[in-house]
């Protein structure tokens, strides 16, 4: 199924980097962290090692008090960070900065609520006046998504949706027609976290998943190593770490050491994702 | 007056399906399955013979004759809901969702609970049948409700801590969400109020519309009329729903939520989430939240573990915009005053979360005129509680 032409006609971050990257036959990196964890100024200078590393796509969450699809790993992250003060209108203002230096494309990932109160009209105006380019809501889904994608569309910002292993044809095609950006399909059933096993059943979630959608498809959840980001780009447009990078986060002291080792670990991750 | 919900699961602007995109399909085959097996004449039989001959429905109408007398005003009359099996009201929801797992072919049955009482009535059912039950509870309410902790054992059920966040129900709600995502083939997930993603809202509020309907036609056999006042605590509101629902479309019914006032809804020391809340969305569902200004949610406060959640059922929320039940709070203190003079004038221990009730029933029934008659649900009784209790009396038990 070919994607419907979007309204807007100048290509996004997501879309030309995507394009690009399938004419050159190479997969995408998409690096998770929480913004504010462990504060926004050294979430700033981490989305910087992460694309000096080889991250294609930043996805940043937002923090929330109650996230019900995450594993532990990310909880704690988003209780530091939530701790340190971080609000959605930080992480705002954090992408207006990160776009004074970087064009590499950001995608903000979190929880409704957050951007209900926030006001789902007045976050997508400011989304877009800081450079952000796609937006993912975990308890959203196409069913409860209008109040969003129409502001979100307004202003030419992806809505990306998920879509797992529970999810049929008749769900895919109804995905594929409100989303756009890529497809986030979720390796596994359960929260985000590393874990040792990756599903065999990724290729052909992947096959179809692009098929019925017509979009790009990163893979995430559960994905913690360069030969499992291999692996999974065997198929895959893309691969999405998170938990991996946020556990470095969390038990290194200092911040020199802390982008020293995210950047390593993000090096090996890209080598993984281009012997793919 | 009973609107709701739409084919999406909306009452007005609230309730919905915000869920992972994983639960999706799992909350449309219930749905699904409910549609089908609601209108099944043995699915219903066999609903109507465990609540009667397990859970001992129907449950008595009783006029507090001496609770009456001393308040002056109107009659009042009890629910009894506390005569169920394990103690309240939560069973008549259990039985109905856990014959639904059975013919839904799922093997093992996941709830949350706050008090316990919702986590007992699921043991029991789960032990009844024979299957596998995992239940989540705050590592907070686990010191509360030590009594009920054991008994969900006894019945077989492993109890899982959730020491996230603030440990009570609403981290309990989130762990058992992120176990069914994980488990999401097997599992059927019992939520025990009217809150979650559709269908949870309206499959809940039928299985709980027993209360009403019973109560409904019980006053009209008593008192030859309808009541004038319904009241029933809210902390979710699904013993709340069960007797307002099948009163909503009389329209001289005027019916009384009552929400977790902690210590007063002028700090954040309380659960009533209408009250003193806004809205947004959490657990699935849009509806009046306690929240800050930027939707973080907040920590909540009642001396009943039951109340204790910073959420409400969306029809509720929608019940509350309409003008057609209202809402009220009642603190701590006040819940006690009821807990103690139930006990003391009729002999009845309720739970602190029915004491909240009993506590409205207490300031208001004085108010009204003594021909008029006023239902309270006495949604459990106050086995549970005794602890809690005795603590805020300083006695030492």
């Amino acid at each position: 199924m070919a994607k419907k032409v979007l309204k807007n006609k100048v290509p996004g971050r997501l879309e030309t980097l995507f394009t690009a990257l399938k004419n050159e036959g190479r997969h995408a990196l998409i690096t998770f962290i929480s913004a504010g964890d462990p504060d926004m100024a050294t979430t700033e200078e981490l989305i910087y090692t992460l694309e000096r590393s080889g991250a294609d796509v930043i996805e940043l969450g937002i923090p929330f008090s109650d996230p019900m699809a995450d594993g532990p790993t990310i909880q704690a992250s988003y209780e530091r960070a939530l701790k340190k003060g971080a609000t959605p209108g930080g992480v705002l203002k954090l992408v207006g900065n990160v776009r004074k230096k970087s064009e590499i494309p950001i995608v903000l990932f979190g929880y409704y609520n957050p951007i209900l109160a926030y006001g789902p009209e007045r976050f997508a105006r400011n989304a877009r006046r800081a450079g952000v380019d796609g937006v993912l809501v975990v308890d959203l889904p196409p069913e409860e998504a209008d109040e969003l994608k129409g502001p979100l569309d307004a202003v030419g910002i992806d809505l990306i949706f998920l879509l797992t292993p529970t999810s049929d044809t008749s769900r895919m095609d109804r995905v594929g027609r409100v989303g756009s950006g890529f497809i986030y399909f979720v390796s596994l059933t359960g929260v985000t976290g590393a874990r040792t096993a990756l599903s065999t059943k990724i290729p052909s979630y992947v096959k179809k998943a692009r098929r019925h959608t017509g979009l790009p498809v990163g893979v995430g959840f559960g994905i913690s190593t360069p030969g499992q980001a291999q692996e999974v780009c065997k198929s895959a447009d893309g691969v999405v770490v998170g938990s991996a990078i946020i556990n470095i986060i969390a038990k290194t002291r200092g911040k020199k050491k802390l982008l020293g080792a995210v950047g390593d670990f993000v090096s090996k991750l890209k080598r993984g994702v281009n012997r793919a | 007056m009973k609107t709701g919900p739409d084919k999406n699961g909306h009452f007005g602007p609230y309730g919905g399906r915000y869920i992972s995109e994983t639960l999706m399909p799992a909350v449309i085959e219930l749905e699904e399955a409910y549609k089908k097996w609601k209108v099944d004449k043995e699915f219903k039989e066999e609903l109507r013979f465990y609540l009667q001959e397990y859970t001992g429905r129907p449950t008595p109408l009783y006029y507090a004759e001496r609770l009456t007398k001393k308040l002056g005003g109107a009659k009042i009359y009890l629910k009894r809901e506390d005569l169920c099996h394990t103690g309240a009201h939560k069973i008549n929801n259990t039985i109905g969702q856990i014959l639904l797992a059975r013919r839904m072919g799922k093997k093992r049955i996941i709830a949350e609970t706050g008090a316990g009482q919702h986590g007992v009535a699921t043991a029991t059912v789960a032990a009844m049948f024979g299957l596998e039950c995992e239940i989540f509870m705050g590592s907070e309410d686990i010191v509360r409700q030590k009594p009920n902790v054991f008994r969900m054992k006894l019945l077989g059920a492993k109890v899982t801590p959730v020491t996230s966040g603030s440990c009570t129900l609403k981290d309990a709600m989130n762990e058992a969400l992120r176990d069914w995502v994980t488990n999401v083939y097997n599992t059927f997930y019992i939520i025990g109020t009217v809150a979650g993603p559709h269908p949870y809202p309206m499959l809940v509020r039928d299985f709980q519309s027993v209360i009403g309907k019973e109560a409904r036609a019980q006053i009209k056999k008593f008192t030859g009329r309808l009541p004038d006042l319904l009241v029933a605590c809210v902390g979710g509101g699904s013993n709340a729903i069960g007797l307002f629902h099948p009163f909503l479309n009389d329209k001289k019914v005027k019916m009384v939520g009552v929400e977790a006032g902690g210590h007063g809804l002028k700090g954040h020391y309380h659960a009533a989430s209408i009250t003193g809340g806004t809205p947004g969305v959490l657990h699935g569902n849009k509806t009046y939240l306690l929240q800050d200004k930027l939707g973080q949610i907040r920590e909540t406060h009642s001396i009943s573990a039951g109340l204790d959640y910073p959420g409400v059922g969306p029809e509720h929320a929608w019940l509350n915009d309409t003008g057609r039940v209202k809402y009220e709070a009642i603190t701590d203190t006040e819940a006690l005053e009821g807990f103690k003079a139930l006990t003391d004038t009729e002999g009845i221990i309720p739970a602190l979360e029915s004491s909240h009730a009993i506590a409205y029933a207490m300031k208001y029934a004085p108010k009204m005129k003594k021909s008029e008659v006023m239902i309270v649900n006495l949604s459990g009784r106050g086995d549970k509680d005794l602890e809690t209790v005795s603590k805020a009396l300083n006695y030492k038990l």
